[in-house]
């Protein structure tokens, strides 16, 4: 049953300054299996990664390769080794080709000089056919494409060398399940051809689906390892916080009050266009939007913001016809939306805690035109006990916060606006399972304020388990609509891939 | 509920783990200190140097006289400090420092053609009309940026030419040689702002220290400074928390016109006369200044206070080499080297606070 193991590390420890990262770790990853590493954000994982990949030296430890003692002494020589490494952010080069970006740095030569770019197509291209995209032309630029297609063309990049051991952190994190369809062949591909595959991340439901293996880390330790078989996802998630996994989500149960936004027929013309779409969202109620990426759902939620202006459609809120399209106008009227990036439409990162929580509300904490530093200090500090965030300081820079206590900064943002209504998109992605359930909290929190909550999300166990309402978005329109007592995954799926338009009632 | 226990921080300064990023952290606080303070640091060490070489660096006609030297650049590094905290650029200041001080001139010189007659302004009234001038270029270089897509760096190096273009037609490339005015004709006195002292320091040095405070309350204490910063920070961002992202923008180029024009009337003062080539290059003088005094060219971070200091080290650099004999050329080349050395110390003070940032967290 055991299959031998290719690469150990053997009683590694990792210390930053005084913080031991990881605390003497006995790590096996078996040859040609998918290895599974999960764990909370800041449990290890990704510390260990960069030892075994050789972007960081252990304090202490040796790690084994094929039973031998060997050193990585950087990226490169783990390379050598067979060791690949695929980040969870994307490093290509966006106005490059895709088979320019897969050579980059190692061009193949005609003569000395020349790059051979007929020959780089060619292995591109036989690379995208292992990836199942032989219909994309190695010639197109990487920018244009999709967020998903450019993680594969980051894993072809990592296919074209000789790879034994290949690590991917969080790979699926950006892609529709489509895609990950397309990425598990690969990696199940990968291990006939006697490939191993270490393998971080976040979603249970998917790699239960592919993982031999699964390793769980917490606060720098290795505390299970097990063959995926003898598990069940309670069982994991236990290993991961702690406790136990049906507290994960709070269910909102409070009662449905009045109609605080009402969407009609609205379309946003685009790459990614919205069709025609019309919703309801009411006091008390939290509303999920499954589908794909791609289907239209960040489209939707900004042009509700503001931030693209509609074809057509009407919008309501509180019953009121809102016809300025404008940020401000809907900030006015009681919309607040928490963007599905963070780092790029969030956060200001040159800002502190307070800045930033503060930002959309600034010109209210003033005294005689000048900003009051108490009202200021008052405010934030108010919403970061509220929220529960975990800071070093309220003039700490907000970057050096966890995920979840950056998204706890973005939303404590969104609520000081004092919103009736929350667009929420993506809320939990990148954020450990600890700060998710905090999140699916407060969600259910606010709900039972009064509020309206219209979320955003691609993983199906969430949707299913907070949503009281789900609707299912696909190529820009409403397909399906589910509450929360008749949805099951598989109709969720289906819906999601559906071409079926859902008929207004 | 999040029970997890985050391992205990070391007590004291000795930590045992050997080869961490911040091994010393009270050693890395200390050079932050240092780092931040060293616009500070470096014009203490520049007066220390030249009045080691030069006794009459460090008197107090010299101090008088570089720093009155000092304001008009420091007045022009403000405006482009507010613009570059956006995360633009503002390369036409000194153009219509120019354009602003042939306006004036024209006005004092030969008055303005009505139908009827000339009429001539008081001085309070040209000044005016020049800051006016140099703000509504600056709108315009804001409009067609916001308006028309435009990359602040070509829009502005545009109006770089126009605007000196605009100084030359002027006068049709001549000079306003007499700026003294008439008693007669009520516009006497230009002359107060660039030549004139009020209580042994000079009235642009006062202008200066006016228009530094203004800018530090602007930016440190108003809604609209904190808007600048995030902006400049993270424009998506800024969009979404309900910021009329255009508005700030075309509110910092009026910004820096304005204070690019007041720049333009003090030397225009100062001179006598007007010249359509008067501030010609300065823009570089000022971008430098606030280089040096740590705005990053990203935007988003950067103080007026530190610009000012920025422009005390070029200006204060500049005399001493003038005063102990090297020559011009020479000067060039120092100056260059202390305004890269500056980006490259503001690199390892960024580096070195997201090392202890992390450290802490």
């Amino acid at each position: 049953m055991t299959a031998p193991e290719i690469l150990q590390a053997r009683n590694v420890s990792k210390s930053y300054g005084g913080v031991r990262a990881l605390k003497d770790v006995t790590f096996t990853a078996y040859r040609g299996k998918v290895n599974v590493l999960v764990g909370e954000n800041g449990a290890g994982k990704s510390t260990l990664m960069k030892i075994l990949s050789g972007a960081e030296q252990p304090t202490s430890g040796e790690i084994l390769l094929d039973g031998e003692p060997v050193t990585l002494p950087s990226p490169r020589d783990a390379q050598a080794r067979g060791i690949g490494i695929i980040h969870q952010e994307l490093s290509l080069f966006p106005d490059l080709s895709i088979a320019e970006n897969m050579f980059a740095g190692r061009e193949l030569r005609r003569g000395r000089r020349f790059v051979d770019a007929r020959r780089q197509r060619r292995r591109a291209r036989e690379v995208l056919t292992r990836l199942g995209q032989e219909r994309l032309d190695p010639g197109t630029l990487v920018g244009e494409l999709p967020i998903g297609q450019q993680q594969l063309v980051e894993i072809g990049r990592a296919l074209l060398e000789d790879v034994r051991v290949l690590i991917m952190d969080e790979p699926t994190s950006a892609l529709s399940s489509h895609e990950v369809g397309v990425l598990f062949g690969v990696m199940a591909d990968l291990r006939e051809q006697d490939v191993t595959v270490i393998y971080i991340s976040h979603k249970l439901d998917e790699f239960r689906r592919i993982g031999d293996w699964v390793t769980v880390f917490r606060d720098g330790n290795l505390v299970a390892h097990e063959s995926m078989s003898r598990t069940d996802t309670g069982w994991i998630v236990r290993q991961m916080v702690g406790r136990d996994p049906d507290s994960l989500y709070v269910r909102n149960s409070s009662a449905v009050g009045d109609v605080l936004l009402e969407v009609r027929d609205l379309s946003v013309a685009g790459a990614v266009p919205v069709d025609n779409v019309s919703l309801t969202v009411r006091a008390g109620e939290v509303v999920g939007i499954y589908g794909l990426m791609g289907a239209g759902r960040t489209e939707l939620v900004e042009c509700l913001m503001g931030m693209r202006k509609p074809v057509t459609g009407a919008v309501h809120i509180r019953g009121k016809a809102e016809n300025e399209g404008t940020v401000q106008a809907r900030m006015g009227a009681g919309l607040a939306l928490v963007p599905e990036d963070r780092q790029r439409d969030g956060l200001v990162q040159t800002m502190s805690v307070r800045d930033n929580i503060l930002l959309a509300i600034v010109a209210r904490l003033t005294h005689g035109g000048l900003l009051s530093g108490g009202a200021e200090q008052k405010t934030a500090a108010a919403k970061v006990k509220d929220l529960a965030i975990k800071i070093p300081g309220l003039s700490a820079a907000v970057t050096a916060l966890s995920g979840g206590n950056q998204q706890k900064v973005v939303l404590a943002r969104a609520l000081l606006t004092e919103p009736v209504v929350l667009l929420l998109d993506e809320p939990t992605r990148g954020i450990d399972v600890g700060a998710k359930a905090q999140i699916a909290a407060l969600m259910a929190d606010l709900a039972a304020q009064g509020f309206g909550v219209l979320f955003i999300s691609s993983e199906l166990a969430e949707v299913i388990a907070m949503a009281d309402r789900v609707l299912v978005m696909a190529r820009g329109r409403i397909t399906a609509e589910f509450t929360a007592e008749n949805v099951t995954e598989e109709a969720l799926v289906a819906a999601s891939a559906s071409d079926r338009v859902l008929e207004a009632s | 509920m999040t029970d997890t226990h985050v391992a205990s921080p070391p007590k004291g300064a000795a930590a045992p783990e050997p080869g961490g990023p911040a091994r010393n952290p009270a050693l890395a606080r200390a050079a932050l200190l240092l780092l931040r303070g060293r616009t500070l640091v470096v014009l203490v060490l520049l007066v220390v140097f030249f009045s080691a070489i030069s006794s009459e660096y460090l008197t107090q006609s010299n101090l008088i006289l570089m720093t009155k030297h000092v304001a008009i650049n420091a007045i022009l590094a403000i405006g482009v400090t507010f613009v570059i905290l956006t995360g633009g650029i503002d390369l036409s200041v000194g153009s219509i420092a120019g354009l602003a001080g042939m306006v004036s001139g024209g006005l004092l010189f030969k008055g303005l053609n009505v139908p009827g007659g000339t009429v001539f302004f008081s001085v309070a009234v040209v000044i005016l009309i020049g800051i006016v001038v140099g703000a509504l270029v600056g709108a315009v270089n804001g409009l067609v940026i916001t308006r028309f897509k435009v990359a602040p760096f070509i829009a502005t190096l545009g109006m770089l030419y126009v605007a000196r273009g605009l100084a030359q037609l002027h006068s049709n490339g001549g000079t306003y040689p007499d700026l003294a005015g008439d008693p007669s004709r009520g516009n006497t006195g230009f002359h107060f702002i660039g030549v004139d002292s009020v209580l042994g320091i000079p009235v642009a040095v006062w202008i200066m220290v006016l228009v530094a405070i203004a800018a530090v309350v602007v930016t440190t204490r108003t809604p609209f400074g904190r808007r600048i910063f995030a902006v400049g920070g993270n424009e998506r961002a800024a969009i979404l928390a309900g910021i009329r992202v255009n508005r700030v923008k075309i509110a910092v180029y009026v910004i820096s016109g304005a204070c690019a024009a007041l720049a333009g009337l003090l030397l225009t003062s100062e001179l006598g006369a007007a010249y359509p080539d008067t501030a010609t290059t300065y823009e570089l003088n000022a971008i430098a200044a606030a280089v040096l005094g740590g705005t990053a060219l990203s935007g988003g971070r950067g103080t007026i206070i530190g610009t000012v200091m920025g422009a005390f080290v070029i200006g204060f650099l500049s005399d001493g080499l003038v005063l102990v004999g090297v020559s011009t050329f020479w000067q060039s080349v120092v100056k260059g080297a202390v305004i890269v050395f500056a980006v490259i110390t503001e690199q390892a003070q960024q580096r070195l606070q997201s090392g202890l940032a992390k450290h802490t967290a």
